[in-house]
């Protein structure tokens, strides 16, 4: 087991070194940083002064890859690549183009962007499962025929509706919850009530859907025929059978997204002001700031490669019949 | 001549497409294996109907994508000047909606504009009114008593307009016979097609009225520089049907021969492609297309010489999005392309195909290429409507199409900021809502029969 686990890190190494490598090409080589510099200033009338201060200022000023100028090791070191790149492995994520620490700002914004994912999924979970359930023991049915039509419909809702429509119909017309904003400690949670009610409501189209499949394929399979042979009631084989074994492939599906819970949400974060991740990344793209994005570009890829881990781990701790090599 | 036909980057693709599907129609005939699947799906009553709809979509799509530039007039030297506006031949037929635009909002089916102006009486007092509309409902004296009865009497007309076109059809279709229409209406078997034919009633009545009355208002409105909203989300669906469709063009290519080359021939082609695939998949999605975009405004901003006109430059931008949403989006694909590939590899038929020494080419085109393409196919036509509603996401984050594009994101995000206006200017996102979701629920359910018919395995697996 651990020497699975050190495999699969270690592979995650030359992925990391991708990603990066592909961020570098993406951000300095395709456009120069006198492009960036350029898009920044206003781009017709701007002296070379200005470019070269705001590069200086950022540190864009320096050789790409390899700097002939310095001496000894400072020949790889003192470079762009270097700087903003290699340093990005250690976790320093320098500063943003308008002169923030960004490794700050991410720690401070996190936990907003948790207090909405968390609850998000958790909500979203018990709903999806108890409502596919619903639908997986009345199969055939009208209820199960109806309830798969209303999931497909609710599928084909862009996102985008379910939150304006939320805000105009809870937050305006009916004022229970603010429509948005966000509060320090516990006072948060009013502001919270409407992105998680939002956020599970719009996931409950495709999720619902895809976890009756799950069932209805446990359902069809001789073990549960076994179980119902023995005399089981019906709701014994659901829940101690079918619900069981269908929960592992739900579980694992689950881990993969847990580590990038620290994203946050773009869509629900910056529909209702909260300061979290997902609305500084959209701040940032709005405001083109090339430093923050190359950031949780390489973020969301540490955190997306480590669900990917953890969810090779949780298949053995939930299925004993995997087994790792 | 008096116009010049254009052909757009995102057009010669589509006409790429067509070609592709029209092709691929005329090989299937030839081959019943080819056409058996598609039978199982046509005998879906729910695929039929979704298909009339999508069909009405496609249509709509592909007149908006027959572009063109009229001739202004003539050069000294006899040469014919042409406009450098380019309109498509849906603008043509959509012109008195095009060019009805009014000052500012209005609501659908009003008179009246939605802001208080200052009005000159004729008696020169200053009073500030409502001022009626330019287009909207400007034939009638007195529109608070004549509008209702107004607009009963064209909503009647395009009705009966609409079945009359269907009572038209339906009689092509029986060729006149009523005996071949009564056994049609009874038999189980052709369920389906009823099923078709009602969707079909359905949408030539939908678009009858929506003729009739979009003559006398503008039955969406008008967004903020009084451009009528209906034809807004008219004109956004070949925005959509483009990203929807081209994204998955694009992408295919890499994504079949890589994942069936590292399927095929496993060991360090496996592990190099493997290795592409999960670096590209491990980059948010969201992430890498927002870097992609910034990184081609710079270029566009940098090299504006290169567009001769914003058509062109929104075209290019557009091409571009499906070019990289194709790129974050092929990784699924590849995976589903080489686990498959792994499988066949070891059937007889490829293992006797090796042993006669046939070339690792032959055997994967003439071989494995022909038994993954049912797998190639069932995840373009699910992608479509996952595609569709990316698009609106992407353009509220403003990373999406170019803000002159009409789409239905583009829709979306400028009338978001108005919902804060007391009364609620909503008919915007109403349209786009009606749209997207007629589209995109068609699509889906289409989808899943078509996943359904080709391979019911596979369900499981995406």
């Amino acid at each position: 087991m651990m020497a699975y686990i050190i495999r699969r890190t270690l592979y995650a190494i030359p992925i990391l070194i991708g990603v990066n490598l592909l961020t570098f090409m993406l951000f300095f080589v395709v456009n120069s940083p006198e492009d960036m510099a350029r898009m920044h200033l206003g781009n017709k009338r701007v002296t070379d002064e200005a470019i070269q201060q705001w590069k200086v200022e950022r540190g864009y000023e320096k050789p790409l890859v390899y700097n002939v100028a310095a001496d000894g090791m400072g020949k790889l070191t003192d470079t762009i690549f270097f700087e903003k790149s290699v340093k990005l492995f250690a976790f320093d994520f320098g500063q943003s183009d308008s002169g923030r620490n960004i490794g700050h700002d991410i720690s401070q914004r996190m936990w907003p962007s948790l207090a909405i994912a968390i609850p998000v999924m958790l909500v979203g979970l018990a709903v999806n499962i108890s409502f596919s359930l619903m639908l997986a023991f009345f199969r055939g049915t009208y209820l199960d025929f109806w309830g798969v039509v209303l999931c497909v419909a609710m599928m084909s809702i862009s996102g985008l509706f379910y939150i304006i429509g939320g805000q105009v119909l809870l937050g305006k017309l009916l004022n229970l919850a603010p429509i948005s904003g966000y509060d320090t400690g516990v006072n948060a949670w009013k502001f919270l009530i409407l992105p998680v009610l939002i956020g599970v409501v719009s996931s409950i189209g495709s999720g619902s859907r895809w976890y009756r499949t799950l069932f209805l394929e446990e359902i069809n399979k001789d073990f549960v025929r076994t179980a119902r042979a023995k005399g089981l009631s019906e709701n014994w084989v659901l829940f101690r059978h079918v619900l069981r074994n269908a929960l592992i492939p739900i579980l694992t599906g689950v881990v993969v997204v847990l580590p990038s819970l620290f994203m946050g949400s773009l869509l629900l974060e910056s529909f209702f002001g909260v300061p979290g991740l997902g609305s500084y990344t959209i701040d940032a793209i709005q405001r083109q700031d090339f430093a923050i994005v190359r950031a949780m570009v390489f973020l969301g890829a540490v955190l997306y490669i480590l669900g990917l881990l953890l969810t090779d781990i949780s298949y053995t701790i939930a299925d004993p019949r995997v087994r790792l090599d | 001549m008096p116009f010049q036909p254009v052909i757009l980057a995102t057009d010669a693709l589509i006409y790429l497409l067509l070609a592709l599907v029209l092709g691929f129609v005329w090989y299937a005939r030839q081959h019943p294996h080819l056409i058996s699947p598609w039978r199982r799906v046509g005998r879906s009553r729910t695929a039929m109907g979704a298909l009339v709809v999508i069909a009405f979509y496609v249509v709509i799509g592909l007149l908006d994508t027959l572009h063109f530039r009229l001739a202004t007039g003539q050069t000294e030297d006899g040469k014919v000047r042409y406009s450098t506006e380019v309109h498509s031949v849906f603008d043509l037929l959509a012109t008195p909606l095009r060019e009805s635009s009014e000052k500012t909002y209005s609501a659908p089916f009003a008179t009246h504009l939605f802001t208080k102006e200052n009005i000159q009486l004729p008696d020169g007092r200053q009073v500030r009114e409502y001022p009626r509309l330019k287009y909207g409902g400007a034939h009638l004296d007195n529109p608070h008593r004549d509008r209702a009865g107004d607009i009963f009497r064209l909503a009647t007309l395009g009705v009966l307009g609409g079945a009359a076109v269907f009572g038209c059809l339906m009689l092509i279709a029986f060729r006149f016979r009523a005996a071949g229409l009564s056994s049609w209406w009874t038999d189980p078997a052709r369920g389906p097609s009823r099923t078709a034919a009602i969707v079909l009633l359905i949408m030539l009545v939908l678009t009858g009225m929506s003729i009739s009355l979009s003559g006398g208002y503008h039955i969406l409105g008008t967004d903020k520089v009084g451009e009528d909203v209906f034809y807004q989300a008219l004109k956004s669906i070949r925005t959509g049907l483009v990203i929807g469709t081209l994204t998955t063009l694009v992408m295919l290519p890499a994504a079949v021969l890589l994942g069936i080359m590292a399927g095929y021939f496993r060991g360090w082609v496996d592990d190099v492609i493997q290795y592409l695939y999960t670096t590209l998949s491990s980059v948010p999605g969201v992430l890498l297309i927002a870097a992609a975009v910034l990184m081609m405004q710079i270029y566009m901003n940098n090299n504006q010489d290169d567009f001769n006109s914003l058509t062109e430059r929104a075209d290019t931008r557009l091409l571009f999005l499906c070019l990289i949403l194709g790129v974050t989006s092929w990784t699924g694909l590849c995976r589903l392309l080489r686990g498959e590939a792994l499988k066949l590899r070891q059937l007889e038929y490829v293992q006797a195909a090796q042993a006669f020494g046939v070339s690792h080419f032959t055997v994967l085109l003439r071989h494995v290429l022909p038994n993954v393409m049912h797998i190639v196919l069932i995840v373009v036509v699910l992608d479509f409507s996952g595609l569709v509603l990316a698009e609106a996401v992407l353009s509220y984050i403003n990373i999406g199409v170019d803000p002159n594009t009409n789409s239905w994101g583009n829709m979306i995000n400028s009338a978001r900021l108005e919902l804060a206006r007391e009364p609620v200017v909503w008919w915007s996102l109403f349209a786009a809502f009606i749209f997207m979701f007629a589209l995109v629920l068609a699509a889906n359910l289409f989808a899943d029969v078509v996943r359904d018919a080709f391979d019911p395995r596979l369900r499981e697996r995406t």
